[in-house]
């Protein structure tokens, strides 16, 4: 019951929240909490370390910013293309990189991320460091205007509603347990009779889709698609980002989103410091609260409900 | 097809690549050796280089002390700082996922330089070449300081595989990481040892970053570029394989070069075309035996 009065309560806070907070920043936090969702499936479900997981943000910010401004695709035909041309490249990132779990995947899909960031560096349709600029935001279904900040909002808002949701039926589903058997315990899984290397395919497919949605709205809202959304600075925060608010939680990395989006946007003024902040909370975090903030709460309510 | 290409620029960029290369084996080199033997993969590699750097910079500026100088000194301190990061951040999660190892030097990067940027700014420093002028070989202009630097970089790597691979204090090394509750057993204290063959690692980036300094400019992202093409490397060599990390170095530099001659575009993407090759064709890394694999 309390759930369910909690959601309700959620939403009547994320419709009204645009006339209180810029636009601007709610989608910002709406995207990447979708971006970090994305992430949380990989490492939080699969125990799979994405190093590189700005190559799929950034280049859907790409296509979808270009099948807008060049393609004249209304806009969620051009983020319905993104998300499954973003899970063809996870498919065939998935193809490379599955065969080698761990620590070396993390550095097989960093180092793949950089060779997508040069390749896009030298495609003349992104401009090189100049971005692909002025992205229109172009009508919902060829008809319904969404280029305002209001209306766009409330697009973002229900996309990434369901991007979550559809997050959330994939870490439910048996798939869902099969990942997280594969996390645990990968050897006994393949004793059973799995293959963990094609669900390890199959997440980073989903993740990836999800990822590229998350960059094509980005690209939409800021009307801008740069390589420093492919950079692996933005890996790095999507990686602080689910460890803050809590690995294989479904509102950690959600939670860690918004958090770290709010901060970035005050600690902007501090210039270099707000790096060193960034980087002190992530390791503080790391050596004292690795189940994050989420986690730490759940684990906190479940002592507290043993107890009494 | 290839007219248009003159000799000299050929062996210019291969000298270029080569050059690169001994940067690139040295770095790797370290990288393996902690991955290794304290399966730790230390992603600050790039940042302690740069610290390497900065502190043959100082001593200079501040103490007088010359580049020969800073050749001994810097790796110590550099090490140094090391040890202190693996006592304080590394040891506490030794016994967990290595992500967290990880993540955990990641963060550090971030820390690392974040300082060196609040306190030098972005831009490059120079560092006086200690061998300027150099030999015209006929083809090509050899500046003496470069030729140094494949030579010196080249004696390096050769003395820390034969350290790891032939002597007794190797052998203390590769047992305490098969079976380190045996080699305690013998009296050997290896949480210490560990430690130091982490300061020894990171030493061997500081010694990358003394060697580097008169030939790129000093800036606190000089290593972050960097280290995204020596895990490339570490991962062709595959992991942890010592000799492998030297020698996919060598032969990433010099394809690099070659690139540059023959296709220039692509310059910055072959090695990462390489890697992916390499993982289709020899998933375990190019030069690891199938045991070495995991």
């Amino acid at each position: 019951m309390t759930r369910y009065l909690l959601l309700a309560a959620l939403a009547v806070v994320a419709l009204i929240a645009p006339f209180f907070v810029y636009p601007i920043l709610l989608m910002t936090i709406l995207c990447f909490m979708v971006f970090a969702s994305s992430f949380n499936l990989l490492l939080g479900y699969a125990g799979l370390l994405c190093f590189g997981h700005a190559m799929f943000f950034g280049t859907g910010a790409y296509i979808g910013g270009w099948l807008m401004k060049e393609g004249g695709l209304s806009i969620e035909l051009a983020f319905l293309v993104t998300a499954l041309s973003m899970a063809v490249l996870g498919w065939l990132v998935g193809l490379i990189s599955a065969r080698r779990g761990g620590i070396q995947f993390a550095m097989i899909t960093l180092a793949i991320s950089q060779f997508i960031y040069f390749l896009l560096l030298r495609a003349p349709f992104t401009h090189g460091e100049d971005g692909l600029q002025r992205i229109p935001r172009s009508d919902l279904f060829g008809v319904v205007d969404v280029s305002s900040n209001l209306s766009l909002y409330y697009l973002v808002l229900a996309i990434s509603v369901a991007a979550i949701w559809f997050f959330y039926r994939i870490v439910h589903s048996p798939f869902g347990e099969v990942l997280r058997a594969i996390r645990d315990n990968e050897g006994r899984v393949e004793s059973l009779g799995f293959v963990p290397e094609r669900f390890k395919i199959v997440a980073l497919t989903l993740s990836a889709g999800l990822a590229g949605l998350a960059g094509a709205m980005k690209a939409s809202v800021f009307q801008i698609a740069t390589l420093h959304d492919l950079s692996f600075h933005v890996s790095g925060t999507i990686i602080f980002m689910a460890l803050l608010g809590g690995l294989g939680t479904l509102a950690g990395p959600i939670v860690g989103a918004a958090l770290i989006v709010l901060l970035t946007d005050h600690l902007a003024q501090f210039g270099e410091w707000a790096l060193i902040i960034q980087g002190s909370v992530f390791l503080a975090v790391i050596l004292f609260f690795r189940k994050g903030l989420v986690g730490e709460l759940q684990a906190f309510v479940k002592r507290r409900t043993a107890r009494a | 097809m290839f007219d248009h290409i003159s000799i000299q620029l050929l062996l210019g960029q291969l000298l270029i690549g080569l050059i690169n290369g001994s940067f690139y084996a040295m770095l790797s080199l370290g990288l393996a050796i902690i991955f290794g033997l304290i399966h730790v993969v230390n992603f600050a590699h790039g940042a302690q280089y740069m610290l390497g750097a900065f502190v043959a910079l100082l001593l200079l500026n501040h103490l007088g002390i010359p580049y020969w100088g800073a050749l001994f000194i810097a790796p110590v301190v550099v090490g140094a700082i090391g040890y202190a990061m693996e006592r304080t951040i590394l040891k506490p999660l030794r016994n967990l996922d290595h992500l967290y190892s990880l993540l955990a030097t990641f963060a550090a990067v971030l820390i690392i330089e974040g300082l060196m940027r609040l306190e030098f700014g972005s831009t490059g420093l120079p560092y006086a070449s200690p061998l300027p002028g150099g030999i015209n070989l006929g083809f090509m202009f050899l500046p003496w300081y470069r030729g140094w630097v494949v030579v010196f970089s080249l004696v390096v790597c050769i003395a820390t595989w034969l350290l790891i691979e032939k002597t007794k204090l190797g052998s203390y090394l590769r047992a305490a990481n098969e079976r380190p509750e045996i080699v305690e057993s013998f009296g050997i204290n290896v949480p210490l040892m560990m430690s130091l063959t982490y300061a020894f690692g990171v030493g061997l980036a500081g010694l990358g970053g003394v060697l580097a300094a008169p030939i790129y400019q000093v800036s606190p992202s000089m290593g972050s570029n960097l280290m995204i093409v020596i895990f490339a490397v570490v991962v062709i060599g595959g992991m942890g394989s010592i000799l492998g990390a030297i020698l996919t170095g060598y032969l990433i530099g010099i394809v690099e070069g070659l690139t540059k001659v023959f296709y220039p575009e692509a310059s910055n993407l072959a090695i990462f075309v390489i890697m992916i090759i390499a993982l289709i064709l020899r998933p375990n890394g190019l030069f690891s035996s199938p045991e070495s694999s995991r």
